[in-house]
This record gives C-alpha cells, structure tokens and sequence, in this order.
C-alpha cells in the first residue's frame, strides 16, 4: 500500500474523530469558563441527543429533520438542567456542584435505562450516509458520515465563532467566562448567559451524539460516558474554559488516538486508551494550564 | 411609573439609604448605616480597612442582600434587586480591584460597560467624550486590558462604569495600587466629570485627595457611621476625623 495514501486515509479518520471529540469539548469548557464547574452530566447529553433523534425517526419523520430535532432535544436538555438542578446551587463549594452533576448523570443514564433497555438499539441512517466513498482504487475510504461529521463539526465551530466574537451576547459570554461578578456589575443578565452557555454546549453535545451513533449504528443509555471522559482530556490539554483550547486538544486528540492505532505496532492498539491517559496525567503535571491558557491569575 | 418618574425628578436626593444591616454569616458587616447623596453631589465615604465601606457599595449595587434598611435609587426601592436592574435603573459600580475583563480589548470593556444601553450612536458618542478625558483609552482601544499599567486600567475602569451614563456612580478606591503622580490625574478627571454634574459616591483610602474631592463625607467605622460632615470643615478638623476612624482612647 502507497504509504502517502495511507496517511491521507488515517488523517481523514483523525479529522473526523477529532471533530467529534472537539464538539464535546467545547460545551464542557463553556460551561466550566462560565461557571467553573464540570459537568458530568455533559456526556448524556449525547444520549439525549441520539434518542431523542431515534423516537422522532420512529415517529415518522425523515432522518435529516429527527436529527435536527434531537440536537434541539439536547440542547434544551441542557437547559432545563441547569434550570432544575444546578441554578439552585450556584455558588455553592465546589464539591457540591461537582457532586449535583454526577447525580445527574446517573438520574438521566438511569432514566434511558428505564425507557430504552440498557441493551443497544440500532440507530438507522439513510443509506446514502453510509455509503463508502473511495479514491484511488479503494485506497482511500470514508464513508459519508465522516464527510457529514467534518462539515457540519466545521459549519458549528464557524458560527460559534461569529456568535463569540462578533456579537454583543458572545462578547458578554467572554465577559463572563472572565468574571462573572464583574459581568453582573456592568448590567449583563448573568442567569440569561448561563442559559445561552448551556443550550449551545448542550446542543452541541446532542450533534456529537447523533453523529457518534451515526457511524457507531447503535444508541445504548451509557454512550456518552466514554466520549465525556475523551472530550475531558481534550479540553484539557487545550487549557480547561478556553473555547479554542478545547477545539485545539479536540483535533490533538483525535489525531494522537489514531496515530496509536495506525502506526504502532497492533500489540499496542489495546492500550489506545490508557496512552492517552497516560498523556493527561503528564499534562496535568507538567502542562496544568494547557496549551492555550495562560497561568491562572490570583483574584482577589 | 409616571409617578415614580416624577417624584424622582423632583427629589434632589439621587441616593437614599435608611438604616442599613448586612451580615456575613455571623459577622456583622453593617450596622444600621444610613446615608444620603444628593444630585450632583460627591460623597466620600471613608474608614479603616474593614469599617464596611466596601461592603456598603457592593450592598448598593445588588451583589449583596441586606439583612435589613431600605436603599432607594432616584426614590425607588433597589434593595433587593437583581444587579442588572439597579444598573438598568441608573447606577454604575467601579469596583475595588477595578475587575477590568483583561484578555478583553479597552474598546471591549468599554462596549460592556454599555451593556444595558441600546443607542449604538450614543454609545460610540460617549466613548469618544471618554477618550477625550483620558486620551490613553484612544491609543490603546484594540490592546487587552490586562497589558496595561495599573493607572491606565484604572482609568478604563473608570470609563468603563461612566459608559452606563450613570445617575449615580459608585467608586471603589480608585487611588489603590497606583502611583502619586496618576493619583492626581485620576482625580483632576473626577473633578472634571463633577463640573460635568455627575453624582458619585466614592470609597477611598486616601483622605487627603478624597476630602478635596467630596462635597460631603461619612466616617465609617466597624460598620457604622461614626462621624459626618462637609468635606471641607472635616479637613480641617483632621484629628476629629482620625478619632472617628480608629475609635475613642486610640
């Protein structure tokens, strides 16, 4: 095999997963720039997403609109989340917010269970999303959905991007991922940034969701714990809160789980996912503040 | 609200504060403080560290909740309320620490400030008055916050609450932190914007510049009002003052 081509097909696999990683991330960031805490419950979101594009499919509707409907599910998930379970304890210990977000997890994994089964179901895609795209002889092969996953991850971050930087509500979304009390002290409606911050994170999580059952062809309740974890390193490595970072260790990501893959000996590809842990530990102690942020300031 | 307005406009008191208790926890912050400032007034409230100067403006402001008193804003009842509203309702807070948005621009911070404003002509009318009294706003308008100098964020800081238009404006040691000779500046621009008919309630440290300042000034001390006058016979009476300050026997 013409290893130039080869590398053309593993950097196509890493874009598309990256992306997917990337969508994940980014909400997580959002959310902790915004509010300094991590929300575990960010992962289901997914879920939601996935199934909530599954019932609109049974229900009738063509895919293109479930799936679209499944994001907007998500993101309003997201919200009602907040709304529900972390605005009452806003401002609360740490610990406190970090443990409410893990009881939603489980209340919202247990409620898929308790509606879907815990077994898998199939998530049906039209057909044309999995037809195999080939190039040279077959040596280049992707599938549609990888292609969807590229464009529409792109089509996200670009508009996410105009809304952060050229609009007035993204310009007090940077406000407050800075300082949220100094954001209240100007006049910007802190509880309605909360609520822009969490329906785009969530949504986007929803997006990640249908795409990841998508090319996986299955939904289960607990799809979105390992894709959470994943999107957790990434943003990591990008500078945890910082919107480009997790973009930047989206894409790091991806590419470092592929390259373990593709050009390690098979004997390592089991441990795929322990290397990229091993990478976050050694960000964490060498690299805390990621590849983007700068050193965290003390505020007084 | 016609009512309101009205009565608002025919009160000169811009700010009124009645018997003002705030508590942290079990730690009384505030105890039974009550203030007036007038339209086109500047007030200075002064004290040790801890007296609750602080406290008082950020009370003011909405970011803490009175244990009990009233405050009210152009006669209207603010205690209580959101701090989008009370800001909405004619007050800006320069905060202690000036919590300018650093990795943001100068013309950013500017633009925040405006947050609750809709006239975009107003708005870019305003900030070119502003860069006029502090021409360092124009030459560093596109450059983060956080790379300027102590005294230039202050005075971003200060066109940055002046962006709202104020009614009243509340400001939190501006002098802190920053060299003599930007001190005075900072103030020649505060006297600049009294001329200009703007009400301000102002924290600070620095006595001196603060009483050539003020109209007016309160003493706090360990969260009440321990002495009150006009700027000028305070001045002259500086141990009377200091005595207010520290307590009776120090």
């Amino acid at each position: 095999m013409n290893m130039g081509l080869y590398i053309v097909q593993q950097a196509i696999n890493a874009v598309s997963l990256g992306s997917l990683y990337a969508l994940v991330a980014i909400g997580l960031s959002m959310v902790f720039g915004i509010l300094r805490m991590t929300n575990f419950a960010h992962g289901d979101m997914m879920m939601v997403g996935a199934f909530a594009t599954l019932v609109l499919g049974a229900a009738g509707a063509p895919f293109w609109l479930a799936a679209l409907g499944g994001v907007a599910v998500g993101a309003l998930a997201g919200v009602v989340v907040e709304r529900v379970a972390y605005r009452p304890v806003r401002g609360a210990p740490d610990v406190t917010l970090l443990l409410t977000s893990l009881a939603v997890t489980y209340i919202l994994e247990n409620l898929g269970i308790l509606i879907f089964s815990s077994s898998p179901r199939n998530f049906p895609v039209p057909d044309v999303m999995d037809t195999a795209i080939q190039f040279m002889d077959g040596q280049i092969t992707f599938t549609a959905i990888n292609v969807m996953t590229i464009v529409l991850t792109t089509v996200s971050l670009a508009l996410l991007g105009w809304f952060v930087t050229r609009t007035d509500a993204g310009l007090g979304m940077r406000a407050g991922a800075e300082d949220l009390g100094a954001a209240r002290l100007v006049g910007l409606d802190v509880d309605r940034l909360i609520v822009v911050a969490f329906a785009i994170a969530s949504g986007f999580a929803g997006l990640a969701g249908v795409l990841w059952a998508a090319q996986a062809g299955i939904v289960e309740p607990d799809m979105g714990f390992t894709p959470l974890l994943k999107a957790f390193v990434a943003a990591i490595i990008g500078g945890f809160g910082s919107i480009a970072g997790a973009l930047v260790g989206g894409y790091i990501l991806g590419a470092l789980e592929v390259l373990i893959v593709a050009f390690l000996p098979s004997s390592v590809s089991p441990y795929r996912d322990a290397i990229v842990f091993a990478f976050l530990i050694a960000f964490l102690l060498f690299r805390p503040n990621g590849l983007l942020n700068r050193a965290q300031e003390v505020k007084l | 609200m016609a009512d309101a307005a009205r009565s608002a406009s025919e009160t000169t008191e811009v700010l009124a504060v009645d018997g003002l208790h705030v508590a942290y926890g079990a730690v009384k912050a505030l105890r039974g403080v009550s203030l007036r400032v007038g339209r086109g007034e500047v007030v200075a409230l002064l004290g040790a560290n801890g007296a609750g100067k602080s406290t008082m403006l950020r009370t003011i402001s909405g970011l803490v909740r009175p244990r009990s008193g009233e405050i009210r804003l152009l006669g209207e009842r603010i205690d209580g309320a959101r701090p989008s509203r009370i800001v909405r309702r004619g007050l800006a807070h320069s905060p202690e620490g000036r919590r300018l948005f650093g990795s943001l621009t100068v013309f950013e911070n500017l633009r925040l400030g405006a947050s609750t404003r809709t006239d975009r002509d107003g708005i870019e009318a305003d900030r070119e008055r502003l860069i006029k009294l502090f021409p360092i706003i124009g030459e560093r308008s596109g450059q983060p916050c956080a790379t300027l100098s102590g005294g230039e964020q202050q005075m971003v800081a200060l066109a940055r609450a002046l962006m709202a238009r104020p009614k009243l404006l509340l400001l939190d040691e501006p002098s802190l932190g920053i060299a003599p000779i930007i001190v005075q500046q900072i103030f020649a621009s505060l006297a600049e914007l009294k001329a200009t008919g703007v009400t301000m309630l102002l924290v600070e440290q620095n006595m001196a510049v603060a009483l050539d300042l003020a109209d007016r000034a309160y003493v706090l001390r360990t969260g009440e009002v321990s002495l009150e006058g006009d700027a000028r016979s305070l001045k002259a009476n500086y141990e009377e003052v200091a005595a207010a300050y520290l307590g009776a026997g120090r």
